[in-house]
């Protein structure tokens, strides 16, 4: 376990533990902002560059801009201040519990659990080209629905005049 | 000689790195190469704060600072010293941690930039596999830091600001990664190093930079534009407005967090000008074969420079648009024109090379071009303006 991995480990970990027991939803998004920062260097660090930049891009850049203008735009400008624990912890534990042991044994499942191989890294050229080959048709079918689901928005926004008289 | 000269930073590093032991070595090396990024471009923003109030002084027809040493040229350090002895004002019901932190993460994704930016001749931080990529997607975490200004300074101003600043750069960030898809297109790589070289190949005396294709040309012009929006220069800077929303989303700062914006805000548009300078103007290869012999970081100092100098003179002439203009222009005209030129370089990649290819690639970028306009236009309904209360 080499320094990088351990420091990256702790910002993965705080960050989430940190998102989970603030008060404040923005404080929230910002400190899992850090978790999607962690966990795109994790990829880094394996040689997965092109699913490290995405993520920092898509999750950083995206994902943590639109959770936090959403959680703005629908709360007073205070802020509401989430209680740290629900009152359906119960409910929230088991599901956890049950999400982890699924997790567990499908990591100790695998037949090379504990044995690290080296894979070697795979460069933005083979993404590009085993994408545009061999899974052409999920990745023109993931476009056809993010398209639809743009028209969707759109029209959701569209201010309705019509309607209004 | 040329070679040495060329090469001078590089092997001054080496000879450094020789007097270095071995177990530290490669912090060491990092170190090295990080040092130099961190004192010339805060060292380039300070020239080119003197060099814009100077030449928007010209331009405007005064003076500009001409009282702190000869020809006003100490006023970047007179300003250095005020914004580090001004008082740090923080708001009572700022949200103390976060109005800290965002500068601070601005500065770092600022500086980020400059890991995959090759500045000469080996001269790279890291040569990334997908370079383009990572500043991109370091240039995305800037608006977090924007909004994180923007909220944490619990004013209403502030808020209105970094929305306004959000809005734009996202909408901006799509023609801007759309414009330089072209380039990677014809590069096959994502790589800056790998870009540069294919740019540094020479036909007679004249290069082979992705400015000087049809498609490079108008993806050039199309980048500069998402560039300025991007690090919200005038006519784009609608994030400011002394009239109507202040200074935006840093109204609460002041001191030296306030220059750290200023930072920030320079350091992002020399990174952009200098990948703009990386895809199109042939990063830091000669103009002319004949001039090779001029090193190959004089060459890319020389870009930013002429960028820089161009930046300050669109800043100085051309009025500043309205909120709804700045967005239908992106959506409207350069998103559209973005995605046709990729068609354009497609189709720049299946033909024979020579004249006939130029021209047909040019032809079919002028005409999209002038029927969307004529489109636009017509939409507008131009009129003489009335005025309500001024007549």
């Amino acid at each position: 376990m080499s320094i990088s991995f351990l420091i990256i480990a702790v910002l993965i970990v705080g960050g989430t533990a940190a998102a989970m027991s603030l008060r404040n939803p923005i404080h929230c998004v910002l400190t899992l902002s850090i978790t999607f920062a962690g966990i795109a260097a994790l990829f880094l660090q394996l040689g997965a560059e092109f699913v490290g930049l995405t993520q920092i891009m898509v999750y950083v850049g995206a994902v943590a801009i639109l959770a936090v203008f959403a959680i703005m735009m629908t709360q007073s400008r205070r802020g509401l201040m989430l209680g740290t624990f629900s009152r359906n912890a119960l409910v929230g534990l088991l599901t956890a519990v049950a999400v982890f042991s699924v997790l567990g044994w499908a990591v100790l499942s695998q037949p090379a659990a504990g044995v690290t191989r080296a894979v070697s890294p795979v460069s933005v050229q083979q993404i590009g080209s085993s994408l545009m080959h061999e899974y052409v048709l999920p990745l023109e079918l993931i476009g056809l629905l993010l398209t639809a689901a743009l028209i969707g928005a759109i029209v959701i926004a569209m201010d309705r005049k019509e309607d209004a008289e | 000689m040329t070679q040495t000269l060329d090469q001078v930073f590089v092997i001054f590093k080496h000879w450094l790195l020789g007097y270095v032991p071995a177990p530290v070595h490669g912090i060491a090396s990092a170190v090295l190469s990080i040092l130099p990024v961190m004192i010339v471009f805060p060292l380039l923003f300070a020239i080119t704060t003197l060099l814009e109030r100077k030449g928007l002084g010209r331009i405007q027809n005064r003076l500009g600072p001409n009282r702190t040493g000869p020809m006003g040229l100490w006023q970047p350090l007179a300003d250095g010293i005020k914004s580090l002895t001004k008082e740090d004002i923080v708001p009572f019901t700022a949200d103390h941690m976060v109005h800290f932190l965002a500068p601070v993460l601005l500065v770092v994704a600022a500086f980020l930039a400059y890991a995959v930016l090759p500045v000469g001749r080996n001269m790279v931080l890291v040569n990334l596999n997908a370079g383009v990529l990572f500043f991109f997607a370091v240039g995305s975490v800037v608006e977090l830091a924007v909004f994180m200004a923007g909220w944490s300074s619990r004013s209403k101003y502030s808020m209105l600001g970094a929305m306004r600043a959000i809005a734009q750069m996202i909408s901006y960030e799509v023609p801007l990664v759309l414009a330089s898809v072209v380039v990677i297109m014809q590069a096959g790589s994502l790589s800056t190093v790998d870009i540069v070289e294919r740019q540094a190949t020479y036909t007679g005396i004249f290069p082979h930079w992705y400015v000087f294709t049809p498609w490079g040309f108008l993806g050039f012009v199309l980048f500069m534009i998402a560039a300025t929006a991007e690090s919200n220069r005038s006519p784009f800077d609608l994030p400011e407005g002394e009239s109507e929303i202040i200074a935006g989303y840093y109204i609460e700062y002041s001191g030296f967090k306030f220059a750290l914006f200023f930072l920030g805000e320079y350091l992002g548009m020399f990174a952009t000008s200098g990948i703009a300078i990386t895809l199109f103007l042939g990063g830091w290869s000669a103009p002319l074969s004949v001039l090779t012999s001029i090193p190959s970081w004089a060459w890319f100092f020389l870009k930013l420079l002429t960028l820089i100098c161009i930046f300050i003179w669109v800043r100085g002439t051309l009025p500043r648009l309205r909120m709804d203009q700045l967005m239908n222009f992106a959506w409207e005209f350069i998103l559209p024109m973005a995605l046709f030129n990729m068609i354009v370089a497609g189709l720049w990649h299946f033909m024979h090379p020579g004249a006939v290819r130029w021209f047909v690639c040019a032809f079919l970028i002028l005409v999209p071009m002038v029927v969307l306009s004529a489109l636009l236009k017509r939409k507008k309904k131009l009129q003489l303006r009335t005025y309500s209360f001024a007549e």
